[in-house]
């Protein structure tokens, strides 16, 4: 019996434990990607520009906060810059919409030029993010570090093995579960949110009924803003901010979105899920939690560790093309155009 | 079309720009500039074939132009004999087994069918992984604990350099042909994610194949197609030359052997021009751009619409795989490390953007231009902000961070560039006729 909790706590260690708090992580990423695709009818490819951009206003404004002797007790100083990182983010983007997406839109040009079009907003906003922070990793994490210390569990539960839950961690899954309770009720309760979903589920059917569609893209952007800064600094804080890797979530994110469907928020998180813990499992050497599982004879000499974890991107990439194979549309019905 | 410049012009400007480098910095740096000038106008040449002629998004020339690399890795450098022994046959052992697993879950797909079909599926996946690693993991450890400092790897077949050129083509094409298998046919956006996760696995296995590509430890003293500088410094008559010629026997030397290059490369380039201009203006080409201007009436037409894309796609990314396989030659190394996709991928989406989608020449153009902007911004941006940092007062802290991040002056310039394209003259500087 205690083999059998020694293994469950390993594996919601190393894989249950991270494994949600990425998995919010790209829910909340995707949640931004599926969004515009929703709205604005095409891929974002400076989705993860945008995590990017708006962590690191975030982290400056953590930085000013901790140079004047704001902090937030046990929590990270940079919940309270979070509010502010998304006001500037969302300047950063209604700008970006204004000077650039508009002209395409009034336009009505194709969906690909729009995403070469963001190509190029992503080079701007990754020389923009490398030009103010520069390319190194930064750390803007303070406050407590654990919630459970590896150790404390041990003397707890008196077993072998120990679960730690970084403070961070915790953040990460309370912050997108508020989050995301908060888009459902936005889009399907209020006023606004039905017309963002009716201009999305037929353009000129809303238009004839006197929704303003500027008004809807710039709540669209609003929104994306808010999640992709929050999906950056929850990111940032959880391992560590450095710009090139933000452009890199950008496989998972879109994964995600199209594993569970583009356009379809719940599909979105589920996607999210499905990604992470994907990638935390196979790329897990699961010795350890076997281990304890199988009787002695029968334990495993090597790692069982399926897939090294450099890669990673290849889960991503493997259950998308798996879905785009048996299922185009997604786990859950996104738009098939 | 009044108001734009004539092509002819275009090309003396920017053959204007390599000869001013020449000037003002070295014949060096401009015949570098010139070399890698070739190398994008190749890559944009197969980028347009897929978006110009076709509409096809690939996001993915990063991996493609690896391959290439590695191409060139596996054609030239000798082979290592001793790790052959020690576990070639296994490797390639191991690797067929994965193959034919897959294979075993296609014909149960295509065959079975209700629970039997998944039992089945899941039963030759799992068994035949579990074969795989079993004979693959210890052969790479056998072959990577040969003389791990120096090769660690099967090395290569031991041709000559230029042979690797078509052969990292073929590599590309293959890859394409399982990305296009799988993604065309379907909205372009998966096309696109679908490369961009392609490009970011080739290199990871690039990066941690240590018994294929000697991984992060690059491969590095390529053969080469022309001769070494050393060696015509030491040859008594190419020294008397130059002097006579009144140049300084080692620049001259160094200038020599990347004269040498371009001339390679410019053969290379003109060929590929010839046919893909030819394409364009075969029923081919007609073809091609009726599907890309209106799929259903080509489709009604009697057109294969994904076949032909599936077609144009491997020959674009060949292209690729050629220029990828031609610059590691110019490199002279393998460094998976190096592959980035913001210059990989989107640098080549710029050219082609910037020289004129759909017209060849407006590709090449665009490859020169962009990447020369690309080379050349950072002193520019390094000498404009000292410009800066010289008013504020000495050792300031924001000038040092002015200077510091003068590096990264060329995404945003690359972006703006390609924003200004894009917004005001969206068909590029050579504009498809």
């Amino acid at each position: 019996m205690t083999d059998f909790l020694n293994a469950l706590v390993v594996l919601g260690n190393f894989v249950i434990v991270p494994g949600i708090a990425y998995g919010s992580q790209l829910a909340l990423g995707a949640l931004g990607v599926t969004l515009i695709y929703g709205i604005l009818r095409f891929s974002n490819f400076a989705h993860g520009d945008t995590m990017a951009f708006g962590a690191m206003s975030t982290i400056l404004i953590t930085w000013g906060m901790q140079a004047v002797g704001i902090s937030f007790g046990p929590l990270p100083t940079a919940l309270l810059a979070l509010p502010f990182g998304i006001m500037v983010t969302m300047l950063l983007l209604l700008i970006t919409d204004r000077t650039i997406y508009r002209f395409y839109r009034v336009q009505k040009a194709a969906p690909v030029i729009l995403v070469i079009v963001s190509m190029g907003v992503m080079f701007i906003m990754n020389g923009l993010v490398r030009f103010v922070i520069g390319p190194d990793d930064q750390n803007f994490l303070d406050g407590e570090r654990f919630i459970i210390s590896a150790r404390d569990f041990k003397k707890m539960t008196g077993l072998n093995e120990g679960l730690a839950i970084k403070t961070t961690q915790g953040i990460t899954l309370v912050t997108a579960i508020v989050v995301v309770i908060a888009l459902f009720w936005f889009l399907n309760r209020t006023r606004t949110g039905k017309s963002m979903r009716a201009f999305s589920d037929n353009e000129d059917l809303a238009l004839l009924s006197g929704i303003n569609p500027e008004r809807v893209v710039m709540i669209t952007w609003m929104l994306v803003a808010g999640l992709a800064t929050i999906a950056g600094v929850l990111y940032g804080l959880d391992k560590s901010f450095k710009p090139f890797t933000y452009f890199q979530l950008l496989l998972p994110i879109f994964a995600s979105a199209i594993v569970g469907g583009l356009g379809n928020p719940l599909g979105a998180i589920v996607g999210g899920f499905m990604i992470a813990f994907a990638e935390v499992t196979v790329t897990y050497p699961l010795k350890k939690v076997l281990g304890y599982l199988m009787p002695e004879s029968l334990e495993p000499d090597s790692l069982v560790q399926l897939l090294s974890t450099d890669y990673k991107f290849a889960v991503s990439f493997v259950l998308l093309i798996i879905v785009l194979l048996f299922r185009p549309t997604g786990l859950f019905k996104g738009q098939a155009v | 079309m009044s108001g734009r410049i004539h092509p002819v012009i275009l090309f003396g400007i920017v053959a204007g720009l390599m000869i001013g480098t020449g000037f003002i910095q070295s014949w060096n740096t401009a015949l570098l500039i010139l070399n890698f000038g070739l190398i994008s106008a190749i890559m944009a040449l197969g980028v347009n074939i897929q978006w110009g002629y076709a509409g096809l998004f690939n996001v993915g020339i990063m991996g493609f132009v690896a391959l290439g690399g590695l191409g060139a890795v596996l054609v030239s450098m000798p082979p290592t004999t001793e790790a052959w022994s020690a576990g070639g046959v296994r490797v390639i052992l191991g690797l067929l087994a994965g193959a034919a697993t897959i294979a075993l879950a296609a014909f149960a797909q295509k065959r079975l069918t209700g629970r039997t079909r998944a039992l089945a599926i899941l039963g030759v996946l799992v068994g035949g992984f579990i074969v795989y690693r079993a004979i693959f993991d210890p052969a790479v450890e056998a072959i990577e604990d040969v003389n791990p400092a120096a090769t660690g790897y099967l090395g290569g077949l031991g041709l000559p350099i230029i042979v690797s050129w078509p052969v990292g083509g073929l590599l590309a094409a293959g890859a394409a042909w399982i990305i296009g298998k799988t993604a065309l046919g379907l909205r372009s956006d998966y096309l696109a994610i679908a490369t961009l996760g392609i490009a970011e696995i080739i290199i990871a296995v690039l990066k941690n194949e240590d018994w294929l590509s000697r991984g992060v430890k690059n491969v590095i003293g390529m053969p080469r197609p022309v001769p070494y500088e050393v060696d015509l410094q030491q040859s008594e008559s190419f020294v008397a030359r130059m002097e006579s010629w009144g140049f300084d026997p080692i620049t001259a030397s160094s200038v020599t052997v990347k004269l040498s290059y371009a001339a390679l490369f410019t053969i290379v380039l003109l060929a590929l021009i010839w046919l893909t201009q030819a394409a364009l203006n075969s029923p081919w080409g007609r073809m091609m751009r009726a599907i890309r201007d209106n799929e259903v009436s080509a489709e009604a037409m009697g057109k294969d619409v994904t076949a032909r894309h599936l077609q144009v796609f491997i020959l674009g990314s060949a292209i690729c795989g050629l220029a990828g396989a031609m610059m590691t030659t110019l490199d002279g190394q393998l460094t998976p490390g190096a592959y980035q996709p913001l210059r990989f991928t989107f640098l080549v989406w710029v050219m082609v953007i910037v020289g004129g989608s759909g017209n060849n020449w407006g590709a090449v153009l665009g490859g020169f231009l962009i990447w020369f902007l690309w080379v050349q911004v950072e002193p520019i941006g390094l000498t404009v902000m000292s410009g800066i940092t010289s008013l504020l007062p000495e050792g300031s802290a924001l000038g040092e961070r002015l200077i510091e991040s003068a590096a990264h002056m060329r995404l945003l310039t690359m972006g703006v560039i390609l924003l200004l394209v894009l917004r005001f003259s969206p068909r590029g500087l050579i504009p498809e006729k």
